[in-house]
């Protein structure tokens, strides 16, 4: 992408008048005070001040609809073809921000506070008792120390993702068929997959793979074991997964060039070599692509392990994110649960920002 | 084979033959390999649908092929009142099912479109002009956007809890449109920022020149050449938003519960009834498998874009 100038270029000859301009500015305002105003009235209504107002706050959420529409047109009333080309993007990222960041606000606000959604008196500001309290809290640290796990995990699922990719690559036939049929365990949600194999499949007296092992004299225990049961659940990730890694990996070995690789079978490489020598250096990028955002996936991993085990034996399996739901499923600690949810952000943030700055110094080019 | 060469005028060397074999064996272990991940990935689907045909002895007795090791019923489906004898009835578990299924088909379809407009838009914009919001250049703002994708659900579901609350959103279909809408625009922006970039510039000058204005060209121009690249995203967002569960879980309770809320909430209860689970998770995954056989070029079109630069 180009960085000076438009790519696409306009000559543009607007002459907006001052009554235009003053209009679209008016209308800006006019509706951010409307927002406002009905906001510090529903404030004061409900800290009593004011004797009417409205039930809940959707009035307020109206009058800010209005004020981004208002701020959208304005955009095109003010600066004309300029703003036309604001326009683009303008909505978007209205969007994103009101529904990230003021959230996000808000969120580092209760967790500070030792809000119980089963207590009557409302929030009430804490200090650091949350932060001292999740240091404290054990199964928190064991389940950021389970993430690490199914993090590592992506390596194996890569290999195998790799490995299908290039099965599909190769010279096949019914190839359309295979591809529909590998696509197909990403099409199945979470919950369906837990019951599908964590509750059905794997059921320790019916259950097919139980009666597999069961003929092959072993006594199947899925859930029992703590070992056993991390990596269940890992498998049944990454059977929904694979899929994913494999159609990127697959679009990047469609995409080689083909003279590189049959020019190093002309200088006789065989199979293998021509892979870790041509194929697998090619591939770099896409790969490093595909892995970390599975990575991204991984770290949001929560409804399998919630519909299986909900995080059982002794917190074995609890990934963050289903630690906190049961943290307010069970308890209603919104307060708390939020901090450890931030915590968890902060932890990714930096997480992630690491790996791509590495990615990118190893791969020697701006990510 | 070796038996007419040998007696053939025409004979390959030994040396071919070698080849031959390894060429052969090459074959036997890919068609091996392709053919054992294709149980891996059929059995689940497989179990479950043919489990929703089961009674509780064929359960028991883990008989697998239906017609040869029992014979299929309706009992399962009967459990959510779709079956041939009840589907002249009232049904009230029929009712309830289709209210589920119909949340999260307006909820997914709804979220997507949003998304796939929103974010057109936005990725149009960002592959083509440049824009300087305060210190915002456009690499950032695209990072602004792409870096959405790491936010985990988490860190908003209780905010928006609250939230939702005091909006009174929760338990709503919006609600959720607008959560979901949030959690696939990055994907999608994704998508069709690659599918703009490959678009020639020269297009949308020609029509400028032929007087049209750049939200003109962009709709009668852009537009029709991305459409299968917007559909691919959107396909993409519907498979995410059908799937997703854990918003829907936190935040619905009666009005606006998804499929997979239905399902979950299922196993829990009344132990483990087999058959009529089969039933409802195989009601829940086949819209999607359907859309898999018949729309697979898109969606690997979707997530192909983007790996590839």
């Amino acid at each position: 992408m180009s960085t000076e100038g438009d790519l696409l270029h306009t000559v543009t000859a607007d002459n907006i008048s001052d009554q235009r301009r003053r209009l679209g500015k008016a209308m800006v305002w006019g509706s951010a005070g409307l927002c406002a105003a009905l906001a510090i009235w529903q404030m004061m209504y409900e800290t009593g001040r004011v004797a009417s107002g409205f039930e809940t706050w959707r009035p307020i959420l109206y009058a800010y609809v209005l004020w981004a529409f208002a701020l959208c047109a304005a955009q095109v009333i003010v600066n004309g073809e300029k703003g036309k080309r604001t326009l683009f993007v303008l909505p978007a990222a209205l969007f994103v921000i009101s529904l990230v960041v003021f959230p996000l606000l808000f969120a580092l606000y209760i967790s500070f506070t030792d809000w119980n959604l089963a207590s009557p008196n409302g929030p009430q500001p804490n200090g650091w008792d949350n932060m001292v309290q999740m240091w404290n809290d054990g199964f928190y640290w064991n389940a950021l120390k389970n993430m690490v796990y199914y993090v590592l995990a992506v390596s194996v699922e890569y290999v195998i993702a790799f490995g299908l990719a290039l099965l599909l690559n190769a010279q096949i036939r019914a190839r359309k068929f295979f591809r529909v049929v590998f696509l197909l365990p990403l099409m199945l949600s979470p919950v369906a997959v837990s019951w599908m194999i964590g509750k059905s499949m794997l059921e320790v007296r019916f259950g097919p793979i139980s009666r597999l092992i069961r003929e092959l004299g072993f006594e199947p225990s899925f859930f029992g074991n703590p070992e056993i049961a991390r990596f269940m659940i890992m498998a049944m990730d990454a059977w929904t997964f694979i899929p994913f890694m494999m159609i990127m990996l697959l679009a990047g070995l469609q995409a080689l060039p083909s003279e590189v690789i049959e020019a190093s079978k002309v200088d006789g490489a065989s199979g293998w070599q021509s892979f870790k020598e041509v194929i697998f250096p090619l591939m770099l990028p896409v790969s490093v692509t595909a892995v970390v955002i599975r990575i991204i996936f991984k770290l949001k991993l929560a409804d399998v392990i919630i519909n299986v085990t909900s995080g059982g034996p002794g917190g074995a399996t609890d990934s963050v994110t289903s630690f906190i739901f049961r943290e307010y499923r069970d308890r209603s600690n919104v307060g708390y649960g939020t901090l450890l949810a931030m915590v968890y952000l902060v932890l990714i943030v930096i997480f992630v920002t690491l790996l791509l700055k590495l990615v990118s110094r190893w791969m020697e080019r701006p990510a | 084979m070796t038996a007419t060469q040998t007696n053939a005028v025409f004979k390959d060397h030994a040396a071919d033959t070698r080849v031959k074999t390894k060429w052969w064996a090459s074959r036997v272990a890919i068609y091996a390999a392709l053919i054992t991940w294709a149980i891996i990935c059929l059995f689940p689907i497989f179990w479950t649908i043919t489990t929703s045909f089961k009674l509780a002895p064929d359960v028991m007795k883990g008989n697998l092929i239906p017609w040869w090791d029992f014979t299929p019923r309706w009992k399962g489906w009967e459990s959510i009142g779709i079956s041939p004898r009840l589907i002249g009835e009232v049904s009230t578990v029929r009712e309830e099912f289709l209210k589920r299924f119909w949340n999260s088909t307006v909820i997914a379809v709804s979220a997507s479109l949003l998304a796939v407009i929103l974010g057109s838009l936005a990725a149009y914009g960002l592959s083509r002009f440049n824009y300087r919001f305060g210190f915002m250049r456009n690499s950032d703002i695209s990072f602004f956007f792409l870096s959405q994708m790491i936010l985990p659900p988490v860190v908003l579901a209780l905010p928006f809890l609250v939230l939702y609350k005091s909006l009174a959103l929760l338990d709503t279909r919006i609600g959720l449109i607008l959560l979901y809408t949030l959690m696939v625009l990055p994907i999608v922006i994704w998508i069709m920022r690659d599918q703009f970039q490959g678009i020639p510039v020269e297009l949308e000058e020609a029509a400028l020149v032929d007087g049209l204005g750049i939200w003109g060209s962009f709709f009668q121009i852009v537009l029709p050449i991305a459409l299968p690249g917007m559909v691919a995203a959107f396909i993409l967002s519907l498979v995410l938003c059908w799937n997703e569960y854990f918003f829907a879980a936190l935040l619905t309770a009666t009005n606006a519960t998804t499929l997979p809320v239905m399902v979950a909430s299922q196993t829990g209860s009344q132990g483990i009834n087999w058959w009529s689970m089969a039933a409802l998770s195989s009601a829940a995954i086949l819209p999607l498998v359907i859309v898999a056989i018949f729309l697979e070029k898109y969606i690997i079109k979707g997530m192909a874009a983007g790996a590839v630069k």
